[in-house]
């Protein structure tokens, strides 16, 4: 049989039971064929990888991440993407559509499958929501979602228009998959670079202000409730938006919502440094700000990491910060943030950040992959809780280095990433 | 003595004693403006770029007048018809013009931060002649010289700033070097002007002129910007002018031997009236030339000069 692999000696974390604790897992075929729960591993052979002291996972999956191709394929392509994904620990990835031209039409989605054949992780398209993500008409959402669009976005900007975000809910029920939301009305955001605080105000800089996502946040979740359609909050990054989240989380509306690593790891103090790599949208908010996404993780009113990873390149990043695109490169540091700052910080559990990067994702888009179930795609994400290393982006395998988590010293790390039971990385 | 910083990139974290030692040195400077023969040779051989990336007469001026009266070779750079319209990056302008050996560059740039992003990929020294609306200590420094110079002193100064503050550089770096420096400062604005959490500079804040006023002993008038009313921050300008305007009326709200400053250019009758303008308490001219003497100050002590003028 092809494929065929026992991974021994670890530990291992599937939040879909909630089995956190030493086992084999036995791959054949490129699926799981079963799970053997010990105290004391003795399995040898020549297919048997060790594993000691390391965490065995569901695949990660990166369910917000911006490839280049078409249109930018000096910043990133999908080869490339999907090599930093892999080092990074993620199996699989969904890719927006704000490429050029934009992912509008189902050709565009074919496009993307095809050239994900060569990748060595799974890529899952995002369509937009209307026609060259212009907010004025929509897509053609059930033809796209035939052929593979996972959810749709015009992620890079808010729908602007409440009607049609209106009549583009109530017409993605057809197909059964989630519009995910960028929140965020762009004339309260008045072309702002960084978070509206103390800080713009002291640095002279154009604010955007939390109201700009929170006003658009409370919209979807009534437009959620009116349309009985599916919305996920991107990259939550306001104390506002995670309290308007949390309420309706009570009241069983259908909402889920996703946080980044920069939203949990940042403040838009550093922003005193006129690092144009700290720019992103939405900004780096307050340290109010920080710890509410934090705790919203922790209870529940944010259901996954997601890393915006948001490829740019050096000539276009090292201008003067009002100049600058948005947006940072995050597919190669968010598993080593997300163990450093919420697991060995005891913010998070393992099983709750695994969750988090792997069951969530996967229910939410409803793909393949998020548990260690017999017969579940080996799909597996092996991490080395204790490794401390430094963030180089020289190393990195994007074809970018737009970060601003260069030099730092983070403790946890991917290893091991398994794809279809084939080794796609592997650092061990 | 001389001084710690390197660049003047603004008046946020320089010490006390830098400043002081600036407004010092330019009393001496304004003593060579008065001479018959106006100049000193004390920055010969010294190269200075003048980088405008915006419009701007008065800074420029006065820049350029300083480098001259300080014997440096000077070289103008502007936007208009330069190698910015073609669309090369600061950097590679600036590494261009640093190529043909140049000492120090003063730059005037309309995004907050630009001579910060400089300072970090050039040799030269660098002097902020104002980034958008986040500084302009050149301003703050002779606005500071000139309060000096009346009052003897500005530990204790009850400065009111009055306008735009939202969109003011000249008012972040007059906060920082009157904080700085002991002063007690106040901002007085329609909350559209007021820029969030302006109170954490550890300033009063104020919507109502006339409560601002009260009790205080120096004004500091900003310009109105005529397109705030278009971008809708303000109804317009004829209530802004009635509420917000400085007119002889509202002087008497003052404390006795009070001052009117104003960095220019003016709006006559919008956020100052003409009589106010010229009045006897006025320094709005004084401003102008002492900031001539307070860049001779910046430029010498950057280049590495000591408190002391030197003499020929």
């Amino acid at each position: 049989m092809k494929n065929d692999m026992v991974l021994d000696g670890g530990k291992v974390v599937d939040p879909a039971t909630g089995y956190f604790g030493p086992a084999t897992v036995f791959i054949s075929d490129g699926k799981i064929e079963r799970i053997e729960k010990h105290k004391k591993s003795r399995t040898a052979g020549a297919d048997v990888i060790r594993l000691d002291g390391m965490i065995v996972c569901p695949g990660f999956i990166d369910m917000h991440v911006h490839l280049r191709e078409p249109g930018n394929e000096d910043e990133e392509t999908i080869i490339s993407g999907c090599e930093a994904a892999a080092a990074g620990g993620f199996t699989s990835i969904a890719c927006m559509p704000n490429t050029d031209p934009p992912l509008d039409n189902a050709g565009a989605i074919e496009y993307i499958n095809n050239r994900a054949l060569m990748a060595p992780i799974k890529v899952y398209p995002v369509g937009a929501i209307t026609v060259g993500r212009k907010g004025e008409t929509m897509t053609e959402m059930m033809e796209m979602s035939a052929c593979g669009a996972v959810a749709f976005s015009d992620d890079g900007s808010g729908v602007q228009n409440n009607d049609l975000m209106r009549r583009a809910l109530e017409y993605s029920r057809t197909c059964g998959v989630p519009i995910i939301s960028h929140c965020e009305y762009a004339d309260l955001a008045a072309s702002g670079v960084m978070n509206e605080g103390f800080i713009s105000t002291r640095l002279g800089m154009r604010g955007i202000p939390a109201i700009a996502e929170e006003l658009m946040v409370a919209r979807e979740i009534m437009l959620a409730s009116l349309t009985q359609g599916k919305v996920h909050i991107a990259h939550v990054s306001t104390a506002g938006s995670v309290e308007l989240i949390r309420k309706v989380k009570k009241a069983k509306i259908q909402i889920t919502a996703e946080a980044t690593p920069h939203h949990f790891s940042l403040t838009d103090e550093l922003i005193k440094s006129f690092d144009t790599n700290l720019k992103v949208n939405p900004p780096l908010r307050s340290q109010k700000d920080v710890e509410a996404v934090i705790k919203g993780l922790a209870d529940g009113t944010i259901d996954c990491i997601a890393s915006d990873h948001a490829p740019h390149s050096v000539e276009e990043k090292e201008l003067e910060f009002d100049y600058a695109p948005f947006g940072m490169i995050g597919l190669e540091t968010a598993v080593g943030l997300a163990i450093t700052r919420l697991i060995h910080k005891k913010n998070l559990t393992w099983i709750e950040t695994v969750e988090k990067m792997s069951t969530a994702p996967a229910r939410i888009l409803d793909i393949a992959g998020g548990t260690l179930n017999e017969g579940e795609p080996a799909d597996i994400t092996v991490i080395d809780p204790d490794l401390q290393w430094t963030v180089n982006p020289g190393e990195f395998k994007s074809l970018s280095r737009n970060t601003p988590f260069a030099g730092w010293k983070l403790k946890g790390k991917a290893v091991m990433t398994i794809v279809d039971g084939n080794v796609v990385y592997s650092s061990l | 003595m001389s001084l710690k910083i390197r660049h003047l990139l603004g008046l946020e974290g320089v010490s006390a004693d830098d400043i002081r030692l600036i407004l010092d040195t330019a009393v001496s400077f304004k003593e060579v403006l008065a001479r018959k023969i106006p100049k000193v040779p004390t920055l010969r051989g010294t190269t200075v770029v003048n980088l405008f990336y915006e419009p701007s007469t008065r800074t420029r001026l006065s820049f350029e007048l300083a480098e001259k009266r300080l014997s440096a070779d000077t070289v103008n750079f502007s936007t208009s018809g330069s190698s910015v319209v073609k669309g090369e990056s600061l950097k590679d302008t600036v590494w261009n013009i640093e190529a043909m050996k140049i000492d120090i560059i003063v730059i005037r740039h309309s995004a907050s931060g630009a001579p910060h992003y400089l300072a970090t990929c050039c040799r030269s020294t660098v002097i902020n002649a104002g980034d958008g609306s986040h500084e302009h200590p050149t301003q703050g420094l002779l606005d500071m010289f000139t309060m000096r110079e009346k009052y003897g002193r500005l530990e204790g100064l009850k400065v009111v700033i009055v306008g735009d503050i939202k969109h003011s550089r000249v008012a972040r770096s007059n906060i920082w070097g009157l904080l700085t420096m002991g002063a007690e400062v106040a901002v007085c604005g329609p909350p559209t002007l007021l820029p969030v959490e302006i109170e954490k500079f550890g300033v009063r804040v104020y919507d109502d002129l006339d409560e601002a006023l009260r009790g205080a002993d120096i004004v500091n008038i900003l310009r109105l910007q005529k397109e705030r009313q278009k971008a809708g921050l303000l109804p317009s300008l004829r209530e802004y002018s009635h509420y917000y305007g400085i007119t002889r009326a509202r002087l008497d709200l003052l404390n006795d031997n009070f001052t009117i400053m104003h960095p220019g250019p003016m709006n006559r009758g919008i956020e100052i009236s003409s009589e106010v303008a010229e009045g006897p308490y006025s320094v709005i001219l004084p401003q102008v030339t002492n900031g001539v003497a307070v860049r001779m100050a910046v430029l010498y002590l950057l280049s590495g000069g000591k408190g002391k003028v030197d003499e020929e």
